[in-house]
């Protein structure tokens, strides 16, 4: 790793870090659990970090520890990924259900 | 172009559907959407990753990893289809936890692949490496444990051989000190760690003390405080996998991770505002069924339905005011019923009253009585609706207690200075609820013992049926 490379991630992730506070304003108290677990769902991108892990080690050999960790990450953050955006989903359409049914 | 740039641009593109899928996240109209560009950044991204390993070399055991995959995607979605409505908070708590482990193990098989013999990073890389992988395993580790706790917390125990335990809530002030030191002692362990990237000790000394800190985060907050604190930790999710990017050096880890950080405390800075608390306070000062409940002296005679049904009888405004027990009990579409045949038979104006933290979730009531089919404009938030209550000729309070407890006026004990739904203002006031009991704040009510005040004692689900039967035969 170059310095250049560690200072471009640093700029990633303060960057970004200042997106965050931005996009979240004024939010209906009706959507508080809906946003928190569709964002929940997003932090489960650990999906990229576990696949790419479990790839390092079973190249590496003789690295069955390393491998087995990452596998049980893939499984974790997958049951993150799906159940979360499928729960989330689940929250939204009783929501949008109900704007139809008062209609 | 090489792979690793298509790899790049595939990542850029998930980035944006982030951003603005928790753009959309937001507003009511757009949210849908919104979740739905946030599934498709993460399909993207995964897809890209997947294609990168594939064409950059084939060494892959594909076999173990779809299998994790699919896996993993049934059980998530197999528990996200079966969760009751009434335990969706639990769920997300304990998604959230997964989420912070993901983060925490591929830390850990970074460090682990070390130790078992694989070339150690030299440098700027190394360094670089064991912080991140030293941050992440804190973070991880401690939202899996603190979620877990929460989840427990939510569902207000655990049944062991069946006997149900209570969750604890415990926090003497000296316990402040001691998540002190455990955090000193944690950057202790990664500084050391940076000169001895095998030794197994600090490995464990990190999982040890990280998982104790989330136990130790969690345990003195109280039953009401507990969705900001599942909010916190959704945003510590976040920040884990971010520094997990750190490790791998991958941009759409940082980005998302940072992006999830960032936004997530920001929710629960919301969050704690609506219950007009700071997070500080929410942290640090152990509130809300940490004394011992205090035994109850007074006592109430109950009502039953054809008394209430006659109170109904001729009121021009109800307004029912839900609690968690109308979650717990099932009862929305009893209630929405009641709403029908009100309105029908006496031409009653029916509006619900919704606290911002009623239920164990914000949201949690607008939820359950959207399965119900209860028409949006009637969901009024608290602010607007507390002005009506004095012309309200009966409030119906089905399962809630703090939301409604006048104590929090007082400025005094455990509720003081949380807003409150002020049924105690209408003529008259019928409270559906198992007992007189406290509630999770663990401080009695004056409402219930109010002379305008009937109580209907039993499961919410059973009490509105038979309300809802005495009116059809008035």
């Amino acid at each position: 790793m170059t310095p250049e490379l560690l200072i471009g991630s640093i700029t990633l992730f303060v960057l970004s870090i200042f997106l965050g506070f931005e996009l979240i304003t004024k939010v209906p108290a009706t959507l508080h659990t809906p946003l928190m677990s569709g964002a929940n769902a997003i932090s489960g991108i650990s999906i990229v970090g576990a696949l790419i892990g479990a790839n390092v080690a079973y190249e590496g050999g003789d690295t069955a520890v390393s491998g087995i960790l990452a596998f049980v990450a893939v499984v974790l953050a997958m049951i993150n990924v799906v159940g979360g955006f499928a729960v989330t989903n689940r929250m939204l359409n009783m929501i949008a259900g109900k704007k139809k049914g008062g209609a | 172009m090489e792979f690793s740039d298509w790899t790049s641009f595939g990542y850029l593109i998930a980035a944006a559907l982030f951003i603005f899928g928790l753009k959309k996240l937001g507003h009511p109209r757009t949210a849908p959407r919104g979740n739905q560009l946030g599934a498709m950044g993460m399909l993207v991204a995964v897809v890209t990753t997947i294609l990168e390993m594939q064409l950059a070399d084939a060494k892959a055991e594909w076999g173990l990893i779809i299998a994790g995959l699919v896996l993993g995607s049934l059980i998530g979605y197999w528990m996200a289809v079966k969760v009751e409505m009434t335990g969706m908070p639990e769920l997300v708590a304990l998604f959230n936890g997964f989420g912070g482990a993901a983060s925490a193990l591929v830390a850990l098989s970074e460090t682990w692949r070390y130790i078992e013999g694989s070339a150690l990073p030299t440098g700027l890389q190394l360094t670089v490496t064991m912080v991140a992988a030293g941050l992440s395993a804190l973070v991880g580790w401690m939202t899996l444990t603190g979620s877990l706790l929460a989840m427990l917390k939510l569902k207000g125990g655990v049944e062991v051989f069946g006997k149900w335990i209570k969750t604890p809530t415990w926090g003497p002030s000296w316990l402040n000190g001691v998540k002190v030191l455990l955090i000193i002692a944690a950057f202790g362990l990664i500084y050391y760690g940076i000169d001895n990237p095998t030794d197994k000790n600090v490995i464990f000394g990190l999982i040890a003390v990280s998982s104790i800190l989330g136990i130790l985060l969690v345990l003195p907050i109280g039953g009401a405080d507990m969705p900001v604190v599942v909010s916190l930790l959704n945003s510590l999710s976040g920040i884990a996998a971010a520094f997990t990017g750190f490790i791998i050096n991958n941009s759409v880890l940082i980005v998302a991770g940072s992006l999830v950080g960032a936004s997530g405390l920001i929710l629960t800075f919301i969050m704690c505002k609506a219950m007009n608390r700071t997070l500080p306070d929410v942290l640090f000062k152990a509130f809300g069924g940490s004394g011992e409940k205090e035994s109850l002296t007074r006592t109430k005679v109950g009502s039953d339905a054809d008394e209430v049904a006659m109170m109904i009888d001729g009121a021009q405004k109800v307004i029912i005011v839900p609690g968690y027990g109308m979650a717990v009990s099932q009862c929305q579409h009893q209630v929405k019923e009641f709403a029908d045949l009100i309105a029908d038979k006496y031409d009653t104006e029916v509006a619900y009253a919704i606290h911002p933290v009623a239920g164990r979730m914000p949201g949690h009531m607008n939820v359950l009585l959207a399965e119900a089919n209860v028409p949006y404009e009637q969901l009024i938030e608290m602010d607007e609706i507390n002005p009506e209550f004095p012309d309200c000729d009966v409030a119906l309070v089905i399962g809630a207690n703090d939301t409604t407890n006048p104590a929090a006026r007082t400025g005094e004990g455990p509720l003081a200075g949380m807003p409150i739904i002020d049924a105690d203002q209408a003529r008259t006031v019928v409270i559906i609820k198992r007992s007189l009991s406290v509630g999770y704040a663990g401080v009695d009510n004056d409402l219930f013992y109010m002379d305008k005040t009937m109580m209907m004692f039993g499961d919410g689900k059973k009490m509105m049926t038979e309300l809802n039967n005495a009116i059809k035969e008035a």
